[in-house]
């Protein structure tokens, strides 16, 4: 595989990202024709098994989905049957139901920036061979990271697929004086996660810019996670939004060849959901402290229109993200009185519900029609990665584009560029049913080559 | 030399490798002694093998996988399935008592795309299997007890008891007796520390049935806590479902 100017390239396998994947680019006499993310993850079914089941357990059950975002899965299968039959929970459960998220958002932000991301930055293979140059940033990275799972083992009784959610609320409530436990740590964390906004914002940022629409949830007044209204910023920065429920009349799937994940158009247009996503439509509303966080980083500041764009920079947005994350928990434990009972009871109701929440990895959507009886009879799962994908595709063919006009890398850097591209948006793709490998193909009229990277 | 360490998905939702990353205090030591030589999640450096100990984790639901279990098995000295797809079939064998061309109707557009097995099955029942691990997902102390173990050249100290014994040893009061909750504690493998009792509700089963279970005599005990007939299948068709339902058949 000489001849640069037309190639097939792929991946088989990308790294560090969740789940499995690949690659193939398709270069035509220096022109990038085609740039597909190939989801071969294995699919699982979900939503044709959940049919037939009682409506108290999707919340249980859709966390297998992913274990990197179990709680999303749960947050949205809550909102949605509860939407369903009819149930706002307190305000108290609402707060419970934040807090357990606030973990989850830390543990999922601090892995993709220390552990699949930052390597990206400083040219190494993983965090492990990181830690040989920086071991004080891996370990702080590592410390974060377990005070976000140390939240979601106190409040949902492990880490990875919490034990401890149910429709309604939860099957215990924590006491005050065990949820104070927390404090310390927390507050290791928090300065922690400062510190990883002071780090990160060290790096060096390629320019690059994503031009799809944003797609994220909004609150009145507050940064939106486990629940909101889906609001779309158009690349014109015009604002729109709708209903949770007319979701689907938004937000369409089809099915292509080359993967296992649906691929999603929002309005019949490209769309990315996430941090990029949430700080550009809600920044302004980031609590004060994450706000200095944002302009430390060197974000600017949201409440006077800033918008991040490039996806090499997400890293800080997470990073900003994090330190609201862990701010959140401690204001929530802090103000925290235990309810009067730990659940809402939810009566079955038939009808159809609706519930999207703000997984750390973008907007997750979720639709159950129950029967009277609360027997699930159909079941649609919408993850953030099958919505990104059609926007990360045209990133990568972008970005590809670019290179090859300016310098025509070779197939190793054009590879190790496109995985870069992909990590940038921390393509959750076990959840999207589904992993990544590299393929470039370049063509000519005479040459056509492929290579395995 | 350090063991080459080597992580392997298949089937799965990522999480029991992702407990392997949850070890934030073990990790780096870990690091220090092994040569994590294949685990795609964590490194884009990926030597070839033979490994020393494999780590496998998610169930066989293609015929490529099928294929690619038995390469694995051939450049791995000791192979460990991890949780409860590779070592049961995990919730997509749910699939197995189903019609999986309807599946594939229901949930793609394009059905012809999707190349699926009609089955999930555990690893074992492809190649030989020196432990598995069970758990949706895996309990990080029994992870690291058993990576230990292996490079230790000793079996690994998991028992293979139920769930009640971890409830007595917590001091959690049965939530069947004292609440009429129904729960698979009885019949299902210790390893969670007994996590949902002590979170008031009952036991779902996510670690597989335990050695020794009497499941004919748990049933009646589900019935009389509530559950009809269809709510003990269902309870029983989870995230182990295939397991169970071999205890059944016996």
């Amino acid at each position: 595989m000489t001849h640069r100017g037309s190639r097939v390239l792929h991946v088989g396998s990308l790294s560090r990202v969740e789940g499995e994947g690949a690659l193939s680019l398709h270069v035509h006499d220096g022109t990038v024709t085609d740039a597909r993310l190939e989801i071969y993850e294995p699919p699982r079914f979900f939503e044709a098994f959940l049919r037939g089941r009682s409506y108290t357990e999707p919340p249980d059950i859709t966390a297998r989905v992913c274990g990197i975002c179990p709680v999303a899965y749960q947050m949205s299968a809550c909102a949605a049957i509860e939407d369903a039959c009819g149930v706002a929970v307190d305000p108290v459960i609402r707060d419970l139901r934040r807090l357990l998220y606030c973990g989850e958002w830390i543990e999922s932000q601090a892995l993709h920036i220390y552990l699949l991301h930052a390597p990206d930055f400083l040219g190494r293979p993983s965090a492990i061979d990181l830690a040989r140059t920086h071991r004080t940033e891996v370990e702080r990275g590592l410390r974060l990271k377990k005070a976000g799972n140390s939240l979601m083992e106190l409040l949902g009784g492990r880490a990875v697929h919490p034990v401890n959610v149910r429709l309604g609320g939860f099957h215990r409530a924590p006491v005050r004086t065990e949820l104070r436990t927390l404090n310390e740590e927390l507050k290791h964390a928090l300065d922690d996660a400062w510190a990883t906004v002071r780090w990160v914002a060290g790096f060096e940022f390629p320019d690059a810019s994503v031009e799809a629409d944003l797609f994220a949830l909004t609150e009145p007044d507050t940064y939106a996670i486990e629940g909101g209204t889906p609001t779309v910023l158009r690349a014109d920065g015009t604002n729109s939004h709708f209903p949770v429920r007319e979701f689907t009349e938004h937000v369409s799937e089809t099915h292509v060849a080359h993967s296992t994940a649906l691929h999603s158009r929002l309005d019949g247009r490209l769309h990315l959901t996430g941090s990029l996503a949430r700080f550009a439509i809600s920044g302004r509303l980031l609590s004060p402290l994450a706000l200095e966080a944002a302009v430390e980083a060197g974000l600017g500041d949201p409440r006077e229109g800033a918008v991040c764009r490039n996806p090499y920079r997400s890293i800080l947005v997470r990073a900003v993200e994090t330190v609201y994350a862990v701010a959140e928990a401690l204001r929530i434990i802090d103000g925290y009185e235990p309810p009067a009972h730990p659940y809402t009871e939810v009566p079955p109701v038939a009808g159809v519900g609706h519930g999207a929440t703000e997984a750390p990895r973008g907007l997750l959507y979720h639709r159950y029609e129950l029967d009277g009886d609360g027997v699930v009879q159909s079941a649609l799962l919408v993850p953030p990665t099958a919505q990104n994908q059609g926007a990360i595709e045209d990133d990568l063919r972008r970005l590809a584009q670019h290179a090859i006009r300016e310098h025509d890398p070779d197939d190793d850097e054009l590879t190790s560029l496109c995985e870069r591209a992909i990590r940038n948006h921390d393509p959750c793709i076990s959840c999207s049913t589904h992993f990544l490998d590299l393929t470039v193909v370049r063509t000519s009229g005479t040459t056509a080559g492929g290579c395995d990277a | 030399m350090a063991a080459k360490l080597a992580v392997f998905k298949l089937a799965s939702c990522d999480g029991c490798q992702l407990t392997l990353l949850d070890c934030e205090d073990e990790l780096l030591a870990l690091a220090g002694e092994v040569e994590i030589a294949h685990f795609p999640e964590a490194s884009s450096a990926i030597a070839p093998g033979p490994y020393d100990l494999s780590l496998v984790e998610g169930s066989i639901t293609t015929p490529e996988d099928a294929e690619r279990v038995h390469t694995i098995r051939t450049d791995s000295r000791h192979l460990v399935t991890i949780g409860a797809c590779a070592t049961a079939g995990g919730i997509q064998a749910l699939r197995n008592f189903a019609d999986v061309e309807e599946y594939r109707r229901t949930v793609y557009a394009h059905p012809e795309y999707i190349s699926t097995l009609a089955t999930s099955t555990p690893v074992s029942t492809h190649v030989d299997v020196d432990f598995e691990l069970r758990g949706c997902p895996v309990e990080r102390r029994q992870l690291i007890e058993v990576i230990t173990a292996f490079l230790a050249g000793r079996k690994p100290d998991v028992p293979d008891h139920s769930v009640c014994f971890e409830c007595k040893r917590r001091g959690t009061v049965c939530v069947t007796v004292a609440h009429g909750t129904p729960c698979l504690g009885p019949v299902t493998h210790a390893g969670c520390g007994a996590l949902c009792p002590a979170y008031h509700r009952g036991c779902f089963g996510c670690f597989s049935p335990s050695g020794s279970v009497n499941l004919p005599a748990l049933i009646p005990l589900l019935r009389r806590d509530g559950l009809d007939e269809d709510a003990v299948g269902r309870f029983l068709h989870t995230f182990n479902a295939a397991a169970f339902d071999e205890e059944l058949s016996k």
